[in-house]
């Protein structure tokens, strides 16, 4: 190889720091509880928000107690009373249209705090989340005057109070998956967001005042487990909306039970990507590193089993390393990352915990080449290979950047292998077939498939999981059908 | 199988060690029609994101001058004369007056009967960009169509490595291909590349045009590209810059990844030509990245990669003396060519 470069030692790929800055965040000290339109101190004791790529704290944010929880409530009953019920479907709409324009213009913003608060790379949080955040509003805006054509008959009423919680994934899509459905069909909310990642959705209060919502249509309330429990739990709820692990899923379902109160769940999964030896290759490997490696694996819907077709195994084995050599991790705000921070210390605990069971079961590890930073909570592209059905890392949900490769030898071998699992949230078919891809769809118990593509999200297209992974629709029509009854049956 | 097609190709070393010596339109068909597909959606989403990455500060710095080593200066008009191509030579060996660290080009590239001028004009800066000297590119084979007998393919070659062109840029037969002659445009390419070569042995290098924007889909790209490889291409480039859409960051990322296939394949590297619509240092540094990340960042070498541009070089030294002034100029403060 010849000499050309200015300065041999440095290679290209050494790409220097482009961060983001964080100047445009005009943050505050500590957060109280958004209630009735209005910051007030919680009752509870306050804890820290950390910014997992640093372990620095960020801001103090309240903490909920039964008590606040109360007060959320009787103001989001109060607004539906008063205001929110009595507000004709285009003048609801308006709302939602003008929070849409404004989480656009305040989008970098918005896109810099989930990445400092959650620890997901800021080309993920400017592209995907915080786009698709005004995407859902802007799409909800327009149904809020159409309800009639829902497909629930003349006339659809509201339910009431919703109450949502939400994980600490995507902590401001999922809100907006949450709050832009509920208010279109004329609900009024007590939202939840995750303990470890509330400053977004604090924010997106201040964006609520900026919009002159109505006082206490989006009750936003900070804290933990006990709170969001208080709140599922609470009497004068209509509606729960949880998105989060299966445990706390199947005990929410339990406590409303009997209860009247409508539910929906968004859990857990454990999705298989399916690559068929006729697949494109190349763009095959982007989707696998894209299907697991998206916000570090912390993605319900993740692809987190590959089954591929053992004549291309080893082929595509070694194509997902060469990529996978070139992600970038560590800053989340650097605008050349990939792979960001694991959100919290309890969840790194985790992926590292069943990773180790995996390498104890038989399975073949793989780490990529990255360097570690020296604080934060990191984990580096994993691959396992030869991994078996009956191993735990091909059952269990990681919720953490660890692939688990199975092999196939055959179509109904694969669909076999792929509906194996107590989950059903999503699954990906790879192949240049079109009939194959349908044939394969139509035999598979997941919520989602995607064809020759993972991890893509619209908000006119339902979202939801089979068996263990909940009930209920986001997103679409469907997910209208969640915060609405016909009419004449259930409405408060 | 007509007769005609059972007829063995023309032996072209690669494609023997690969396919077998038994090379006959069938087997390449086989061959070629047997690649894995390209799916359109996610080939664009992956450029696209390329395409985000931040490269700035010390990274552009260097960026910038890797550009400008990697540039074939190009005049390709009916309209071009002695005098043009000398000026156009002027700039390739000093690119900004202003400022003599700037490195200079690969090559210039010019229609063949003006090769001379180029030789003469360069003197002894003439040779190979990895020594710091320029090179000579010449178009043949009836460039930009393509549409004429062999004969005179070989004979427009000919002339042009005769007159010391170092490099020749072919245009595969786009009609035959797509009427699925693979045979025809594998043993024209076999052709052209005998006719590269020199009294003494060697060879001038092959760059095959593609001409992508007339292939219209990325599986046509991706045989075509292959074909090229197996036929004895040293380089594939992607466009005339005569036909729209010319070059393109997908076509590119495809082509990048079928010479990364190669290289995995049979070790031996080869290089990759967008030509023709890249305008900007910022579409340019997208290119960049590109190479880096799908071939590998050896690609980024005069000898295995090259932007086929004439408006490029001006950009680029603008961005260059705004890194190193702190203030942008305007095109009066480059000179043109």
């Amino acid at each position: 190889m010849t000499e050309i470069s200015t300065s041999p030692t440095h290679s290209f790929l050494d790409y220097a720091p482009a961060p983001e800055s964080k100047s445009i965040l005009h943050l505050k000290k500590s957060y109280g509880l958004f209630i009735g339109g209005e910051f007030v101190k919680g009752s509870g004791k306050p804890f820290l928000t950390v910014s997992p790529s640093t372990e620095e704290t960020i801001a103090e944010i309240a903490n909920a107690s039964a008590k606040d929880v109360d007060a959320a409530v009787a103001a989001a009953r109060k607004a539906y009373d008063s205001t929110w019920r009595k507000l004709s479907g285009a003048d609801r709409g308006k709302y939602l249209f003008r929070i849409a324009r404004l989480v656009q213009e305040r989008a970098r913003e918005l896109a810099v705090a989930e990445s400092l608060d959650n620890g997901k790379p800021i080309k993920e949080s400017r592209d995907v989340d915080v786009p698709l955040v005004a995407a859902w509003f802007f799409y909800y805006a327009g149904w809020a005057d159409k309800l009639d054509y829902a497909g629930l008959g003349p006339n659809p009423k509201a339910l009431g109070v919703a109450a949502q919680v939400i994980p600490w994934n995507f902590p401001l899509l999922m809100l907006a998956w949450k709050i832009a459905p509920a208010l279109a069909a004329g609900n009024t909310v007590v939202i939840k967001p995750a303990e470890t990642t509330p400053l977004s959705a604090l924010i997106f209060a201040e964006i609520l005042q900026q919009a002159d919502l109505p006082a206490g249509v989006v009750n936003i309330i900070t804290g933990a487990g006990d709170t969001g429990e208080a709140l599922v739990n609470h009497p004068d709820v209509n509606k729960v909306a949880f998105t989060g692990s299966t445990a706390v899923g199947r005990a929410i379902a339990k406590s409303t039970a009997g209860s009247g109160k409508k539910l929906t769940l968004e859990l857990g999964g454990k999705a298989a990507n399916i690559v068929f030896d006729d697949a494109p290759i190349d763009q095959a490997v982007e989707g696998i590193v894209n299907g697991i490696f998206f916000n570090q694996g912390h993605v319900c819907c993740a692809g987190s089993r590959l089954l591929v077709q053992e004549n291309v195994h080893e082929e595509v084995v070694e194509r997902l390393k060469t990529r996978l050599a070139t992600l970038r991790l560590g800053d989340p705000l650097d605008k050349n990352t990939d792979i960001g921070a694991i959100n919290s210390r309890e969840q790194l605990d985790r992926i590292r915990t069943l990773s180790d069971i995996g390498e104890k079961e038989g399975a073949e590890r793989w780490t990529a080449p990255c360097v570690i930073p020296d604080k934060g909570f990191w984990f580096a592209p994993t691959i396992f290979d030869n991994v078996s059905t009956s191993s735990t890392i091909a059952r269990e949900e990681i919720f953490g950047p660890v692939l688990s490769v199975l092999t196939f030898r055959t179509p109904a071998e694969a669909i076999a292998k792929a509906n194996n699992t107590p989950y059903g949230l999503s699954a990906g078919i790879w192949s240049d077939k079109g009939s194959k891809i349908l044939a394969v769809a139509d035999e598979l118990r997941a919520g989602v498939i995607w064809a020759n593509t993972f991890n893509r999200f619209d908000p006119a297209s339902p979202f939801g999981g089979y068996k263990e992974s909940g009930y209920g629709r986001e997103g679409g029509r469907h997910g209208l059908a969640a915060y609405l009854s016909s009419a004449g049956w259930g409405a408060k | 199988m007509t007769l005609e097609s059972a007829q063995a190709l023309a032996p072209a070393e690669r494609a023997v060690g690969l396919i077998g010596s038994d090379l006959t339109e069938k087997s390449l068909r086989l061959h070629l029609e047997g690649l894995p597909g390209v799916d359109a959606v996610g080939l664009e989403q992956r450029a696209a994101g390329l395409g985000t990455r931040s490269i700035k500060t010390t990274s552009k710095a260097r960026a910038l001058d890797t550009i400008i080593r990697l540039i074939d200066l190009t005049t390709l008009e009916g309209a071009d004369t002695p005098g043009k191509v000398r000026s156009l030579v002027a700039k390739a060996m000093n690119p900004d007056p202003s400022d003599p660290s700037t490195p200079r080009v690969a090559a210039v590239c010019v229609y063949g009967d003006m090769v001379p001028y180029a030789v003469e004009a360069l003197g002894a800066s003439h040779g190979d960009p990895a020594k710091g000297l320029i090179s000579v590119a010449a178009v043949a084979t009836a460039f930009p169509s393509g549409r004429a007998s062999l004969h005179v393919k070989l004979a427009d070659t000919a002339d042009a490595v005769a007159n010391g062109a170092d490099e020749i840029d072919m245009v595969i037969d786009r009609g035959a291909f797509l009427a699925g002659n693979y045979g025809l445009v594998f043993d024209q390419i076999v052709a052209v590349k005998d006719a590269c070569r020199r009294e003494d042995g060697s060879y001038a290098h092959l760059k095959v045009i593609l001409e992508t924007g007339e292939l219209n889909t990325y599986d046509n790209v991706r045989r075509a590209s292959w074909l090229a490889i197996l036929a004895g291409g040293d380089f594939i480039k992607t466009s005339t810059g005569k036909v729209a859409p010319a070059a393109t960051l997908p076509v590119t990322l495809l082509m990048l990844e079928v010479v990364r296939d190669w290289h995995r394949l049979t070790g031996e590297r080869i290089g990759v030509k967008p030509a023709g619509g890249i305008r900007s240092s910022k579409d340019a540094i997208k290119y960049l990245v590109t190479v880096a990340e799908t071939a590998g960042e050896e690609w980024l070498d005069p000898h295995l990669f090259r932007f086929g541009a004439s408006s490029l070089l001006n950009d680029v030294l603008l961005q260059r003396q705004k890194l190193t002034t702190g203030r942008y100029s305007g095109p009066d403060y480059v000179t043109i060519d």
